[in-house]
């Protein structure tokens, strides 16, 4: 009887203990969920998702930071999305697990997903900007800067790099979901391995690529340390048409109006409100993510 | 290889058609070689970017030894030791890139990183690893996919909006209990990195911690331990290169992370180990001053040396994570 008083004893104890922890993670992400719905949720409407902000960033509205945001991000997702999948396909359907050059790239995706977003900053800036750009100008624009300078184009290739390890991870995970015999299958039918990669398993794998390039925009949506200095800008008259126009973007427009505002009052329900829609964004694609791959994972246990 | 199907073909097939589907199958085994040659040159763009990115970095950051002009302000030497700024004062190190001495010395920005990363760890570690031992060794099936789910979630919330809330929000209630004199400060700071490493290590944990196979747990009930005592005594340790791995990478991630101090730490570079006053870090520096600098000038070499340096620990931090995890592999016989 002592003893098993003493076995629940330690075993509430213990519960409590190790509960608290999941207690705090859950109570810090409720508290920042709902301070920033209750307080940016009135700022939502048709005019401030649609409006150019107007008043010194007072009044107005953010669609120009929406629409520089998402036409990064397309373009991102135009550059990483082929390479990440055709580099996890290599990994998984063609290079044995051993080889020495398939254990150089895995080795270069881990280290490429540890690296900090502010050196993929100066990345941006020295490569893409100074090097490529200022190489592009010099031999066709006879040294006039065009392609040397921030422009959402290096910002997009920027957060390409920084989003590849995203995509290939989760590409080789789904290409892990086809089953052997299914490409066995197609080799028997006298396919060759291209065609059974092109017509097998690139398909069947296809939610679980999708739910790869769905983390990476989500990722790539809410990243501000690369664009910093590689193309964002706090205000623009015109939206981006050019690869080397310059564009808004909700993040950096959130940093800028709240250390850089001359008056954080007057701006602070717009900045609540910008702050609601980047995190509706990210958060809408991050659970669309999680729910396809939870939903894969039932069916293919 | 092609003696499978190539019979088959000859006894059904006239001459004629029998050269044109030798030439399909022709073209197609050509399509799949030239398909392998480019998956794999395609590939190799991982390897590409981290060797570009160590390139570009040493390219803008190499004028610290080579270049007389950058010299005229900065050495390496005076970035690493303390200085006699001022005539007839003693020296010391300082962080002011624009005054009418530049003064570039490393030690603020370095002690600033470490001291934050601390900080968020001292946050985030225990309440990670006991959150991630509820979720593995007692929470019911259905509290784990609701726990799961939730640490994503955090885990996808932009660092931008993390910094905004430290800021705007959390800096003010914590000045108002405590009673800080500064406002922004390492502690603050330090709360909102530890909110993004919390995923980290939470995640890296719980993954250590069903790595564990069901054979100790069950030997351990056998001999008639509580969950408890199995816990603590046979999972954890079993576990603890798994954990102090996800530790590891976490405080390299800290020391890396950029908008949340960038917005929340006060961004001043004062040599102290002193956690309520403000600090600024290597990253915050970078995100800072980049954006004001003269292209290929001493102050933007500096900014690249710092990127190197911070380039070199985290990845050092990396390596030394991957190399404990590992280590739980081969503690555990490969089942992990």
């Amino acid at each position: 009887m002592i003893e098993a008083k003493r076995y629940r004893k330690s075993t509430i104890a213990f519960a409590t203990l190790s509960g608290s922890g999941v207690v705090v993670i859950l109570g810090c992400l409720a508290l920042i969920l709902v301070d920033i719905f209750v307080h940016g949720l009135p700022q939502l409407s048709w005019e401030f998702l649609t409006d150019s902000p107007r008043d010194g960033m007072t009044a107005g509205g953010i669609f120009p930071a929406i629409f520089g945001t998402v036409l990064l991000v397309l373009l991102m997702t135009a550059a990483v999305v082929p390479v990440g999948v055709i580099t996890a396909v290599f990994l998984h359907e063609y290079a044995s697990p051993d080889a020495w050059y398939a254990r150089l790239i895995r080795s270069a995706v881990y280290n490429l997903a540890g690296i900090p977003s502010i050196v993929f900053g100066l990345f941006g800036l020295g490569f893409f900007i100074q090097f490529v750009g200022g190489r592009i100008d010099a031999l066709f624009y006879g040294g006039q800067v065009v392609w040397g300078q921030p422009a959402i184009v290096w910002a997009a290739l920027t957060l390409a790099v920084l989003t590849l390890p995203v995509v290939i991870v989760a590409t080789e995970e789904a290409l892990r979901t086809v089953p052997r015999e299914n490409r066995e299958a197609a080799l028997a039918l006298g396919s060759t391995p291209f065609e059974a990669l092109w017509k097998v398993t690139l398909p069947q794998a296809g939610p679980g690529i999708l739910t790869g390039a769905i983390l990476a925009v989500s990722r790539g949506a809410g990243e501000t340390a690369p664009i910093l200095f590689t193309g964002a800008a706090y205000f623009l008259p015109h939206l981006p048409t050019h690869p080397t126009d310059q564009f808004m973007h909700l993040g950096y427009h959130v940093y800028v109006m709240a250390t850089q505002s001359p008056d954080v009052e007057a701006t602070k329900p717009i900045l609540y409100g910008t702050v609601l829609v980047l995190l509706l964004v990210t958060a809408a694609l991050n659970g669309l993510a999680v729910w396809i791959r939870y939903k894969l994972r039932r069916t293919n246990p | 290889m092609e003696t499978g199907r190539a019979p088959v073909a000859r006894t059904e097939a006239t001459p004629a058609a029998l050269s044109s589907s030798d030439a399909r199958l022709r073209r197609r085994k050509a399509v799949d070689k030239a398909a392998r040659w480019v998956i794999a040159a395609i590939a190799s763009t991982a390897i590409a970017a981290v060797a570009l990115i160590f390139v570009f970095l040493l390219r803008e950051a190499l004028p610290i030894f080579t270049s007389s002009t950058v010299h005229e302000e900065v050495t390496l030497g005076k970035m690493l030791f303390a200085q006699e700024w001022r005539t007839g004062e003693p020296p010391y190190h300082a962080w002011q890139p624009v005054s009418k001495v530049p003064k570039y010395s490393l030690l603020p920005l370095l002690v600033g990183t470490f001291k934050v990363a601390i900080i968020a760890l001292l946050f985030a570690v225990p309440v990670s690893v006991l959150g991630a031992v509820f979720t593995s060794e007692l929470a019911p099936r259905r509290v784990r996919e609701f726990i799961k789910p939730a640490v994503e979630l955090l885990a996808g919330i932009p660092s931008v909006v993390l910094g905004f809330f430290v800021l705007m929000v959390l800096a003010t209630q914590v000045q108002d209990i405590f009673g800080f004199q500064y406002r922004l400060n390492a502690i603050v700071a330090g709360i909102g990195l530890g909110l993004t490493i919390i995923p980290v290590i939470f995640t890296l944990s719980e993954d250590a911690l069903t790595a564990v196979p069901p054979s100790y747990r069950e030997a351990a009930f056998a001999l008639g331990a509580s969950r408890t005592r199995t816990a603590w005594s046979v999972i954890l340790p079993a576990a603890s290169p798994g954990i102090f791995a996800a530790i590891v990478l976490g405080f390299g991630r800290a020391m890396g992370e950029t908008m949340i101090v960038l917005m929340a730490s006060g961004n001043a570079a004062i040599l102290s180990w002193d956690p309520t006053l403000p600090v600024r870090t290597v990253p915050a520096t970078i995100a800072a001053e980049m954006g004001e600098v003269v292209v290929g000038g001493p102050h933007w070499t500096v900014l690249f040396v710092l990127g190197v340096l911070l380039l070199g620990l985290t990845i050092a931090f990396n390596g030394l994570s991957g190399w404990y995890v590992r280590r739980l592999r081969a503690k555990l016989g490969g089942s992990a």
